[in-house]
């Protein structure tokens, strides 16, 4: 069904849309990470969540180090080519500044889970995980053997957020959403939530059709805000380029509990606009 | 050419390089693979492809890329496709002819671990986890391990079984799966198909592979020594580097 008043503020869509305990996804592979929306979460207070990415990056750990996540299902925990997520590492490893419940896959199972919830299918099914230890700790992976061949494979629960958040570089007036680009499991992870809110580098009057690009329209989604650098210090194409320093940077702010905090207090919990300035696309 | 003086780092993501044979299509993992991937590229195999499982097929950057999703790898991408076709079509697929892999640790039957050290539910060291290794893995032609020589990597058996190792095809044309260090090339026995040395990079002695395995080596019949660095490899490796810096 048509939902009306798609285009608003953030802060007020969170407000609506997002409440404590919900089962969030946060997607973007590498490109168009909603950072913004995600801060947003947190200035808001938003706490008990079980939240979903296949690559958790610096966004998971902020969420993750200021305590407001529950459980995480994700599939590559790492800041990829620096090395660790330390505060993502610090509730696993020590339980502070609380433990974290994981259910956790790899991208070909996760990204499946997301198709499964995208088509209101109850499971994903893929060739993988066999001879590997990830099913032994996560009840969301088994084994089924195909109908037809009897080839013994992998089923995956379906993943079905309550909301999914994502970053885009364009929509129009009316709240249909354009990205290009990378594009990872972001469809996927819209069609597969209740709710869906999309934060904008620009609001146009009219989407011109990009090359590789994928459209969203305006009734699958609840929200769209407008957010430019809403993605920093992950990137929107044809708007900025990934800040690799600033990744670089992240890795001593994290490994320390009070610089951390500190950092947070200052770019996140006590700010208004996106933490970082873009790095202007080439 | 001793003079070059290269780091063991050095030697190792050459030799990685190295065995790339031109032509081929090659999943680029994160870290030291993407390196050695895009150094190929530039030396003995201009024509790989190189896809990353970010979605980026046919990728050509300009730098070296930190990450695997980065602008510069999809800006000049053949195509560019979402992570469920990625994985789904084209390496689920099949049409993988390398998968290019780092790791955490690894045992002798190359079965390799990116998840934890320690136990899974009280870790002494969290690692990043899978990503997209278990399916390169299984999926895969072939498959090249890049990783550090050491006793905390080279283990009798791994602490998590993230990817699975398994007996390859295609060892006898010298272009199976392989793994490469900073000491030297182990490639899976002919008869059981568990790891054994087949060289040794230049200046490093036997009884620093087997202080530095945690399995009693296996070394192979004719034993030999890697082909020492070139000049131009160097230079080639130290400028990639660099580009990553300017990025």
């Amino acid at each position: 069904m048509r939902k009306a008043g798609k285009v608003q503020p953030l802060p007020e869509a969170v407000a609506s849309l997002v409440e404590d305990g919900s089962f969030v996804a946060l997607e973007g592979f590498t490109h168009l990470i909603p950072f913004a929306a995600g801060h947003e979460l947190l200035r808001q207070g938003r706490q008990d969540l079980t939240l979903v990415r296949l690559t958790p990056d610096i966004l998971f750990d902020q969420l993750i180090g200021l305590g407001r996540v529950e459980r995480v299902i994700f599939s590559y925990g790492g800041n990829p080519g620096v090395g660790s997520l330390h505060r993502f590492r610090d509730a696993i490893e020590n339980g502070w500044p609380r433990p974290i419940e994981l259910r956790e896959h790899s991208h070909a199972g996760l990204a499946n889970a997301y198709v499964a919830g995208a088509s209101h299918l109850p499971f994903g099914v893929l060739r993988g995980y066999a001879g590997t230890d990830l099913p032994k700790h996560n009840d969301d992976i088994a084994f089924i053997d195909c109908p037809f061949t009897g080839q013994r494979l992998s089923a995956v629960r379906a993943v079905n957020p309550d909301v999914a958040i994502i970053h885009a570089q364009q929509a129009d007036r009316q709240g249909n959403v354009q990205l290009w680009g990378l594009s990872g499991v972001q469809k996927e992870a819209v069609l597969a939530s209740k709710r869906a809110i999309v934060t904008v580098e620009e609001i146009v009057d009219e989407l011109v059709a990009k090359p590789r690009a994928i459209v969203l329209p305006s009734w699958v989604l609840d929200a769209v805000c407008h957010v430019p650098n809403g993605s920093w210090p992950s990137y929107a194409a044809d708007f900025s380029v990934r800040d690799n320093s600033f990744y670089e940077e992240w890795d001593p702010i994290a490994r320390d509990r009070d610089r951390f905090k500190q950092w947070m207090e200052d770019n996140v919990l006590n700010a208004t606009a996106p933490a970082g300035s873009p790095v202007p696309a080439r | 050419m001793s003079e070059l003086d290269p780091k063991p780092d050095e030697v190792m993501t050459i030799a990685a390089a190295r065995e790339l044979v031109d032509g081929e299509v090659v999943l680029v993992g994160v870290g030291p693979p993407n390196a050695a991937a895009n150094l190929a590229r530039r030396l003995g195999a201009p024509n790989c492809v190189l896809i990353y499982e970010s979605g980026a097929i046919g990728a050509r950057p300009q730098r070296l890329p930190l990450s695997i999703g980065d602008d510069d790898l999809a800006a000049a991408a053949q195509d560019l496709v979402s992570v469920p076709e990625m994985f789904n079509y084209w390496i689920g697929g099949g049409r993988i002819d390398v998968g290019f892999l780092g790791a955490s640790q690894i045992d002798a039957a190359g079965n390799i671990n990116t998840t934890v050290i320690g136990d899974y539910d009280a870790p002494k060291v969290r690692l990043p986890g899978a990503g997209g290794a278990p399916e390169i893995a299984a999926s895969a032609g072939r498959v090249i391990v890049m990783l550090r020589h050491s006793p905390r990597s080279f283990v009798a058996e791994v602490d998590f079984i993230t990817s699975v190792g398994r007996e390859l095809d295609g060892s006898e044309d010298g272009h199976g799966s392989v793994v490469i260090t900073d000491l030297g090339i182990l490639r899976p026995s002919h008869d059981d198909g568990q790891l054994e040395l087949v060289a040794l990079h230049p200046g490093v002695e036997l009884d620093e592979v087997r202080e530095a395995t945690g399995w009693p080596l296996r070394v192979r019949e004719g034993l030999e020594t890697t082909e020492p660095v070139t000049e131009r490899e160097l230079s080639e490796l130290r400028a990639l580097r660099e580009s990553a810096d300017e990025g």
